[in-house]
């Protein structure tokens, strides 16, 4: 995570005069071994949901653990359960949402973290802290200890309250390393050249910090769109995309439709697209 | 002072209070409120009432440590064995990815643009009886040397079993381990091992002296960021374990919503909080720094 969000860090100046590249690659092929294997083990189930969701199983409820042959009718009938698309309805539009809200409270948040010392700017940080290590399990609880207390019918909008809450310290804390690394003679100069504060934030700041602000909100959408557990204690009878799987994985024993393949497989392209395109972009600027 | 002076002064105040007041309204106040929840006693149909029951924390307790002591258990035994596989990871990509750097790290992290549910589903989808990973072990005949070291029962299933939880567990929470680790290394200024050279430091000493301690802040971070989401889990128990498997995050959610005693789940949130709280500090008394908290942070 905060591999996007840090600052790019210049790669040493190779010495390759000093040490020959013939001695270098004799050198250790064991942590490049292990290094490749793990990466496959952490693939394998990615490779796996990818692949069986082209498999031919005769029956569209559940899938089968056994190769059936190849089709590509899934993807032809990815809406057949209306439960289903609703889920993963609910789960794209309570992520953007909660991205939106989460950038906006997050990055002023970080931004004044970032750039003023003030009183009482330990104890927000001890709160930011607290709220990233917070075990999920207590603050669904507790979410949902409130909600019961003051009598709140839970579902779609309570989802989104909390996804808000779990998300704002992620985009606070990328936008903080990033406004940490910034000059503030910039906004100065601004302010000299007759930019009044709005101004100076829009045209000055904001370009600058916005990989930060990008990461962030790349962070509270991953997320917010994958959270089961918090979710779970908050969602009323409204169903996400991945309570709705936990639920036909619990209804059937462990085989969910192929459906729910196939639209993993769709969220997961489209992550990796996006995820793409924003590296290449900001690097392109850089 | 004037206007100007108390708007600069108010600017950060103004910045920080919408967020603030998101996290107090749907943070704070709720685990204020699920703390007065714990010492309630009533029922669900004639409603709770605050009585200062403390006893529910013993009762809890006393039903409940099989799973709380369980979830612990998991936790360290998970976390170790996240470090085992994590930290030869982070090295390798921290100190000899060069430009590729970016692209392993993107690597490792790709089961994150899969939901955390699919990916369990997904193990637990291979791990079936009749799926690849026993069809492997049998055709490699490895099920009775993995019976053997107590890693499966005789019977070569997998789900189930205490393996099938804490392989799950390691599976999910690996790169919130190497990540922190990662981070750590890649501060260290390769000055300062050429310097242990220069000094006559071979490979393993330089590692020893230099590397190693230079990267524990990273490790208590990558201990921290594990061992918490990991004792706290239930949906790998829930998806890959049986009966014998439960954590105290199932015990948590059957609370709430099949028994509806709510205090007895909070109660139980605070156990597990409270016990999670006093493992922090103790553990960063031992070894930590304000350096350490900062990196868990970040």
């Amino acid at each position: 995570m905060t591999a996007l969000a840090g600052p790019r860090v210049e790669e040493p100046v190779n010495d390759g005069r000093r040490n020959p590249p013939r001695r270098r690659r004799r050198r250790g092929w064991l942590l490049p071994l292990w290094g490749w294997l793990v990466i496959l083990w952490l693939a394998s189930p990615i490779v796996v949901m990818i692949v069986f969701g082209f498999n031919n199983v005769p029956n569209a409820k559940t899938n089968s653990v056994k190769w059936k042959g190849f089709t590509f009718k899934w993807y032809g009938h990815i809406f057949d359960f209306g439960d289903l698309t609703d889920a993963i309805q609910n789960s794209i539009t309570i992520a953007l949402a909660t991205t939106a809200i989460a950038i906006v409270l997050g990055t002023l948040m970080g931004v004044a973290l970032g750039k003023y010392r003030f009183r009482g700017n330990g104890s927000v940080n001890l709160l930011l802290f607290a709220n990233i290590a917070a075990p999920e399990v207590v603050l669904g609880a507790a979410l949902l200890s409130m909600f019961l207390a003051l009598n709140i019918q839970r579902g779609y909008l309570t989802i989104l309250l909390a996804h808000v809450m779990f998300s704002i310290a992620y985009v606070v804390v990328t936008v903080r390393a990033r406004m940490a690394g910034m000059d503030p003679a910039l906004e100065e100069a601004a302010r000299d050249l007759g930019a009044g504060p709005i101004t100076t934030f829009f045209r000055i700041t904001l370009p600058i910090i916005m990989p930060g602000v990008l990461a962030g909100g790349l962070l509270a959408f991953a997320l917010s769109i994958d959270d089961y557990i918090i979710t779970s204690f908050n969602n009323g009878s409204t169903q996400t995309f991945p309570l709705w799987v936990y639920g036909a994985a619990q209804r059937t024993g462990g085989s969910v439709p192929p459906q729910v393949n196939v639209m993993g497989t769709l969220i997961f392209a489209f992550g990796v697209l996006v995820a793409v395109g924003v590296a290449v972009s900001s690097r392109k600027k850089v | 002072m004037s206007a100007r002076a108390w708007r600069v002064r108010l600017t950060p105040y103004a910045m920080i209070l919408p967020g603030w007041l998101w996290l107090a309204i749907f943070f704070v106040v709720p685990t204020v409120s699920m703390l007065s929840v714990s010492t309630m006693t009533g029922d669900d149909l004639n409603g709770f009432k605050q009585t200062w029951h403390f006893s529910t924390y013993s009762d809890a307790w006393s039903q409940y440590h099989t799973p709380i002591v369980r979830s612990l258990e998991y936790g360290l035994i998970a976390t170790a064995i996240c470090l085992v596989i994590g930290y030869p990871v982070a090295y390798w990509i921290a100190v000899r990815g060069g430009r590729y750097k970016s692209t392993l790290l993107f690597l490792l992290l790709l089961p994150f643009f899969v939901s955390f549910v699919i990916r369990t589903q997904s193990w637990e989808f291979m791990l079936d009886d009749h799926g690849m990973v026993l069809g492997v072990l049998r055709t490699f005949h490895l099920i009775g040397p993995l019976h053997f070291l107590h890693i499966l029962p005789s019977d070569g299933q997998i789900l189930q079993t205490s393996t099938a939880v804490i392989g799950g567990l390691v599976y999910n929470f690996l790169p919130f381990t190497v990540l922190p680790i990662y981070v750590a290394l890649e501060r260290i200024e390769p000055a300062l091992l050429e310097a242990a050279g220069d000094l006559y430091a071979n490979k393993v000493a330089a590692f020893r002296k230099v590397t190693l301690p230079l990267s524990l802040p990273g490790v208590f971070a990558a201990v921290l960021l594990t061992f918490v989401p990991v004792s706290s889990d239930f949906v790998n128990a829930t998806i890959l374990g049986g009966k014998g498997q439960t954590m105290v995050g199932n015990i948590i959610q059957t609370q709430y919503f099949t028994n509806l005693n709510f205090p007895m789940a909070a109660s139980l949130s605070f156990i597990l909080m409270g016990i999670l709280l006093v493992g922090i500090f103790l553990y960063a008394r031992v070894l930590g720094t304000e350096d350490a908290l900062e990196m868990a942070a970040a």
